[in-house]
């Protein structure tokens, strides 16, 4: 699963599956990061108090 | 006595008129968890799997629920995407729809891998040779990709959004659902692409063997087509199932016709090619391989008809009725087009799984026809019990529906 693992080798299938995979994770790990962090500045400058 | 949870200007069955109909799909819940547990404590030997049948009832559950659950990524592509403005009063319940079909496909496998403990070991362990281990992947990945694009909707909860950091919170992953929606296409693609893949890989099989682009057999393609094409009318069928329970009107026709009509269009040209496909396979492939399309159907349960069944009833049949403006307009037109597309599609996958399992591979083999135990049933109904319960908490606390207020206004 990581290029420290003994099983590990740098070969196209484990760069394209483990790739994609970590590719995936980023993005939406990355995504729900600056969701959170951006929820947590809007709240300490008050904004969401007054509802849609 | 829960008024408070219930979103504003919509109305709601008594509370315990909704606890009761809970209890009642709960006891389905409970037989469900009985042959879980069965399958768990006492192993495998539960089901009637055996050697001829290492995929059954369970891989077929997982793909049909999978294939319907395209309904999500496909209407989150059209909304967030293609900017098909529309289609937001109706992409919460595809995520909804989809989220449930997800669960419940993990559900059942975390059940058909026997030692789930060990679930784990396809992630550190990873055979980066096997389509499986693609859709493990990426099924597991799209779960959580879902589960994100249902949190919003969860947060608009008339309590929950009092909290202002969980109503900054889901203002925020509004705004970068696109983000998501694309993650999860491309997600999709992969898995749906990879169950199809499976079955045309298997040389040893001629039934479902077929030729390749590159290291892709054309069922990859077909598969994540026929989701894309057939998941809509899944969220279709559940809109409208969910109408008739409501006794309301809770999506505008605008709206349904919209996305009944691309779907429509897209089963059209998925049955076309799949109407290719197989009759190359039929003409060239198997040919080759020393086979005739008469030895794959000549058996009582798996003749002929059974491919007339996918491609016309459950193909050719949705997709007239959903191309045309007169069909889709026409309420028992679109109910019939939805219920055979669903049931056209859930055919494809039982005859790639389990007449894959059944036909003869070699002169003096039998069919080997298969029936599935109690416990294999009661295992799966359980995620569509599960299911129910979900989207009924959902839709009385949550707003699912955005134009039901307007449709169903209260005096």
């Amino acid at each position: 699963m990581f290029p420290f693992s003994f099983e590990w080798a740098w070969d196209a299938a484990h760069i394209v599956f483990m790739g994609g995979l970590w590719y995936a994770l980023s993005i939406v790990g990355l995504g729900m990061t600056y969701c959170i962090i951006k929820a947590t500045i809007d709240t300490i400058s008050g904004k969401g108090g007054n509802h849609h | 006595m829960d008024s408070a949870l219930i979103p504003k200007g919509v109305k709601r069955c008594p509370l315990p008129v909704f606890a009761a109909g809970i209890a009642v799909v709960g006891a389905v819940v409970l037989w469900g968890v009985a042959g879980m547990l069965l399958c768990w404590l006492k192993g495998l030997n539960q089901t009637n799997m055996n050697d001829s049948y290492g995929f059954a009832l369970w891989i077929w559950a997982d793909l049909a629920v999978i294939a319907v659950g395209g309904g999500a990524f496909f209407t989150g592509f059209l909304r967030y995407i293609i900017n098909k403005e529309e289609l937001k009063n109706i992409v919460n319940f595809a995520v909804l729809v989809g989220v449930n079909c997800y669960v419940g496909a993990l559900l059942i496998l975390g059940i058909d891998v026997g030692q789930p403990l060990r679930g784990w070991f396809i992630f550190w362990h990873a055979n980066v040779h096997s389509m499986l281990t693609e859709v493990a992947f990426c099924l597991s990945c799209y779960l959580g990709v879902l589960i994100i694009e249902y949190i919003p909707l969860v947060l608009e909860n008339r309590q929950i959004d009092k909290v202002p950091f969980f109503h900054n919170l889901g203002h925020n992953m509004h705004e970068i659902m696109a983000v998501f929606a694309a993650t999860g296409v491309f997600l999709s693609c992969f898995h749906q692409g990879s169950l199809g893949g499976v079955a045309g890989v298997l040389f040893g099989r001629p039934f479902s063997y077929r030729e390749h682009l590159l290291v892709w057999p054309w069922t990859f393609f077909l598969f994540t087509w026929s989701a894309a094409a057939f998941g809509p009318c899944f969220t279709i069928l559940c809109t409208k199932i969910t109408e008739v329970i409501t006794g309301k009107k809770l999506v505008k026709d605008n709206v349904i016709e919209l996305l009944a009509k691309i779907s429509g269009w897209m089963i059209f040209f998925y049955i076309i090619a799949k109407t290719t496909d197989t009759w190359y396979w039929a003409a060239h492939t198997a040919p080759a391989m020393g086979f005739e399309l008469n030895d794959f159907y000549n058996n009582v349960l798996y003749g002929k008809w059974i491919l007339y069944a996918e491609i016309i009833v459950g193909g050719f049949i949705p997709a007239l009725i959903l191309i045309t403006k007169a069909g889709r307009r026409n309420p028992l037109l679109l109910w019939t087009a939805v219920l055979l597309a669903t049931f056209g599609v859930c055919l494809n996958r039982w005859v790639m799984v389990c007449q894959t399992m059944a036909a003869p591979v070699l002169p003096f083999d039998k069919w080997v026809l298969y029936s599935p135990s109690w416990q294999e049933v009661s295992t799966t109904i359980l995620p569509v019990a599960l299911g129910i319960i979900v989207v009924s908490l959902s839709y009385r606390y949550l707003p699912v529906f955005p134009q039901e207020q307007e449709l169903n206004p209260i005096d």
